[in-house]
């Protein structure tokens, strides 16, 4: 029976059901730890093999822990999904935005800056209300909606406080004028899965299924088919999660997860999204 | 089968289909821990990683 590596720092409701479906699938999932893990980066591929199995779904919900993990992994020739460079684009908004632009895909207008001068200037230019991100943050953690000068000015400082170098990072982008909704759109490797509605709750405007956002199903229309399918080439395709805003003109790609938690998704769709992660899995380690 | 919390005693639910890395949390004072199996049926609790600025998708 071959065996499936899932790298893992924490077992939520996604890991279970890969874990099921390896099985269904009839091959033995090998639940790695990474918090237990050392690896010696000159280790033979046989010997990662035995410890990681044959090829390794990676699921750490910390992103620099999957990064580095995969980095070792793949370098000593094992496959990972995603893959390295997938998972350096999707986990830095602003990698995910220039690699977006180069391919076509349409993309909020996003700047960069570094400094608070920097940042209110590009706010200034933008206009407000904008939209500030971290560059590395998930679940929409300190993504502020910026109304007006006091508060950007507000918002720079206490990440000043914050003393973490990717905080001193800003990423700017216009806010959008869109229903209360986003859409997030899974695609795994040529094929786009399943689509959902992510509603934002009251008193909210993020749409976040970790912030209450609530999934509803979504028909997966010829345009948001070709944008999500386009956007998962650009950042190198895999098993990725394609979020897009309705402008009031164009569909909007703001976002590419790399390591998607599908729990609201499934919620809204009849297919085995985890079943199709695993035999994707298969078929990138086959060749 | 039912743990103690480390941390305050009270009585703590572990599923029974419990897989080693799973969170369980404490109804009584909210402390959050991973369930680690060890030899045989044995669990440990150990408290919970708090969430990083890198978690998430």
């Amino acid at each position: 029976m071959k065996e499936i590596g899932i790298l893992y720092d924490r077992i939520r409701w996604e890991e279970k059901a890969i874990i099921r479906a390896s099985k269904k699938l009839s091959l033995a999932p090998k639940l790695v730890d990474s918090k237990e893990i050392y690896i010696d980066t000159l280790e033979s591929i046989e010997k990662l093999k035995r410890r990681f199995g044959q090829l390794v779904i990676q699921r750490c919900v910390s992103y620099f822990r999957g990064l580095h993990a995969t980095a070792v992994l793949e370098n000593a020739g094992l496959p990972v999904i995603n893959s390295f460079n997938v998972s350096l684009i999707c986990g830095n908004k602003l990698f995910t935005t220039l690699a977006l632009t180069k391919a076509g895909v349409p993309v909020p207008k996003t700047f960069l800056a570094f400094t608070e001068e920097g940042t209110l200037r590009g706010l200034e230019k933008l206009g407000y209300p904008a939209v500030m991100k971290p560059v590395v943050g998930s679940w929409g953690r300190l993504v502020a909606l910026v109304k007006d000068k006091d508060s950007a000015q507000a918002l720079v400082e206490s990440r000043k406080e914050m003393r973490n170098a990717l905080l001193q990072i800003y990423y700017l982008q216009e806010y959008v004028e869109r229903p209360p909704r986003d859409i997030r759109v899974m695609v795994i490797g040529d094929e786009v899965v399943a689509a959902s509605y992510r509603y934002s709750p009251e008193d909210e405007w993020r749409t976040n299924v970790a912030r209450g956002g609530l999934s509803k199903p979504c028909p997966v229309t010829s345009e948001l088919e070709e944008i999500a399918m386009k956007a998962a080439h650009a950042v190198g395709g895999g098993v990725l999660a394609v979020d897009c805003m309705e402008s009031p003109d164009k569909i909007l790609v703001h976002e590419v997860n790399g390591t998607v938690e599908f729990r609201g998704l499934s919620s809204t769709s009849r297919i085995n999204i985890a079943e199709k992660i695993v035999e994707y899995a298969v078929e990138v380690a086959r060749g | 089968m039912n743990q103690k919390c480390p941390e305050c005693y009270a009585e703590l639910e572990i599923p029974d289909d419990v897989i080693s890395g799973e969170i369980v949390s404490c109804p009584d004072c909210g402390m959050d821990y991973e369930v680690r199996m060890k030899e045989g049926e044995e669990i440990e609790l150990i408290p919970a990683e708090i969430e990083g600025e890198d978690w998430g998708e």
